[in-house]
């Protein structure tokens, strides 16, 4: 295992303490459960999250000041919300001093992008107290899931009471206990294309990232990668918030986040190489060459 | 007792005389901008004076420094696009290059025209005064900062860089380079800016992941999201470039972004 998972400090099978969480999780309610100890204990102001939209399952940023605001935005959504588009905001409108901003990888890479290149992102650098990162292999337009869910899986959207990406399927649970699976095959062709470049799975910019892959069901696996992350998480785990399991003593473990991170770096890596011979004699462009 | 007072106050003199570090010299020369990207600089408050003790001398700048011709600089941090009609400001924007070992174009009108993009003269008390061009179509410019008003952390950051560029030992000579390599290829990359930038070499070359960088970036609130993807109201636009450059897709050097603990770190004990 080498620069595919990132740097870290720690890396641990977690699952949150309270029950109320993880009814609504998707899996061991990380996000939830630091944000909400990091609203009470003020180590931020309120988190940009993906809250519920205008239409079931699609996402809106929106930013969460309590902890009832934050179980509102529970579980995974997988189509895109661009969290980020209210970092700025979040210390003006709001007036947030430390805010906290839960996104996926990508989303990590423009939060630090921002940090050290602020072009318009004035008197936000040192304001992003707790970035929450979680794993991505990609990520859905809207109308994608919608094509999934109800053309695919034969399910209103409005029945759905959970979507989850996992054992190499897309699974659709609804409010009557219905579950129907699809192939991983079939949701290829409607992912979002900028998702391709991307080389990146378990958020390696992120304080703190998760995602479910490594861990058992109801639990998630958790990298602590800063200063800053090592600190919080630190903290959250000496007040209980957490229930943690060494991640070498759980299945599938590290090995299957291994495996799964190079699979996308090394795809993506390809197209990424792809793009310089696109045409004839002529380039797409690299972003990780030059703007 | 006054003869006292006299040396107290002669000795106090010259300690503050002293050179105190090996100093890079830096400019701001000011075309035709509205001074908000001065006010940027400034907007660092106690960080601009760290900067000034102990990493830069302003030998230029109108109202700032008592120096009424460009002198040779270090760095010249130019403000504002050029009035082509305007003899003064053709003359100065050529002395900068030559004076000058770096050229920074600071904000939007610098780099891309900004609002002045949008300028057809008649305005008293020059109405002939109608043509406005960002700097590097006159000069050679070295580096960018765009954005309207530019922040006062990036301007701070390029500071901080372009001292160790100078005057740092190896390895900080080296991060700095790789720190403003990017922004030297903004400079390569043209004079034209455009919330359009995002559509034509974004979105278009199917690169665009829905981050929401752009919207936060843009100081009129141009941009929103519409299923997950900028939508740009062009009428808002005032083309100060911000917008492209935040995004992570516009450019993403894995080198220096991968290392922003250390990097921010950095900065801030140079401006301790």
């Amino acid at each position: 295992m080498g620069t595919e998972l990132g740097k870290y400090k720690a890396c641990v099978s977690a699952r949150s303490t309270n029950k109320e969480i993880l009814k609504r999780s998707q899996d061991g309610g990380i996000v939830t459960q630091l944000f909400a100890y990091a609203l009470e204990e003020g180590i931020i102001d309120g988190a940009i999250v993906a809250g519920p939209g205008d239409e079931p399952y699609r996402p809106r940023p929106f930013i969460a000041t309590t902890v009832d605001e934050l179980m509102s935005a529970r579980g995974t959504r997988y189509n895109i919300s661009p969290n980020v588009s209210w970092i700025k905001e979040a210390t003006r409108s709001y007036g947030l001093d430390k805010v906290g901003i839960v996104g996926t990888p990508c989303q990590m890479q423009a939060v630090r992008k921002g940090q050290l290149y602020p072009f318009g992102w004035r008197d936000v650098d040192d304001k992003i107290a707790l970035a929450i990162g979680i794993f991505c292999m990609e990520n859905f337009p809207y109308q994608s899931i919608k094509q999934l869910v109800e053309d695919h899986a034969g399910v209103s959207m409005q029945s759905v009471k959970k979507m989850d990406i996992g054992k190499g399927k897309f699974w659709v649970y609804t409010e009557r206990g219905a579950t129907v699976q699809l192939p991983l095959k079939v949701t290829h062709k409607y992912e979002q294309p900028g998702c391709h470049v991307c080389l990146d799975y378990v958020a390696n910019l992120a304080d703190v990232s998760t995602g479910s892959v490594g861990s058992p069901d109801g639990w998630s696996t958790v990298f602590v990668r800063t200063k800053n992350g090592d600190d919080i998480w630190g903290k959250a785990i000496a007040a209980g918030c957490f229930e943690t399991k060494p991640i070498d003593q759980v299945k599938p473990g590290l090995e299957l986040v291994s495996k799964l991170a190079n699979e996308k770096i090394n795809k993506n890596q390809k197209t990424v190489e792809g793009r310089a011979t696109f045409g004839v004699d002529k380039a797409l462009r690299n972003p990780y060459i030059k703007p | 007792m006054a003869t006292a007072d006299v040396e107290k106050k002669a000795e106090i003199t010259k300690k503050e005389e002293k050179p105190v570090a090996e100093k890079i010299t830096v400019g701001h020369v000011h075309m035709s901008g509205c001074t908000g990207c001065l006010v940027s600089l400034a907007d660092n408050y106690d960080g601009l004076l760290t900067i000034l003790d102990k990493y830069a001398d302003l030998v230029y700048g109108l109202t700032l420094a008592d120096v009424r011709h460009i002198p040779k600089m270090d760095v010249a941090l130019v403000e504002g696009s050029v009035c082509i009609q305007d003899k003064i400001s053709v003359e100065e924007i050529r002395e900068t290059r030559e004076k000058a070992a770096v050229v920074v174009a600071v904000g939007g009108c610098a780099c891309y025209g900004n609002i002045t993009r949008f300028s057809r003269g008649g305005q008293p008390n020059q109405p002939q005064h109608e043509s406005f061009l960002p700097v590097g179509d006159l000069i050679k410019v070295d580096v960018y900062i765009p954005g309207c008003a530019p922040c006062p952390q990036l301007i701070r950051n390029v500071c901080v860089m372009a001292y160790l560029l100078l005057k740092g030992n190896q390895e900080q000579q080296e991060l700095a380079k790789k720190y403003l390599t990017p922004l030297m290829q903004l400079a390569d990359r043209g004079t034209e800016a455009c919330g359009c930038d995002l559509m034509i070499d974004v979105v278009n070359q199917g690169l665009c992941m829905g981050c929401g960088s752009c919207a936060a970036a843009c100081p009129v609130r141009a941009i929103t999201h519409e299923y997950g993807k900028p939508n740009v109201n062009r009428e808002m636009c005032i083309k100060c470039g911000a917008c492209y450059a935040q995004c992570p897709r516009s450019f993403f050097n894995f080198d220096v972004i991968t290392e922003f603990e250390g990097i921010s770190e950095l900065i801030n004990g140079a401006l301790q």
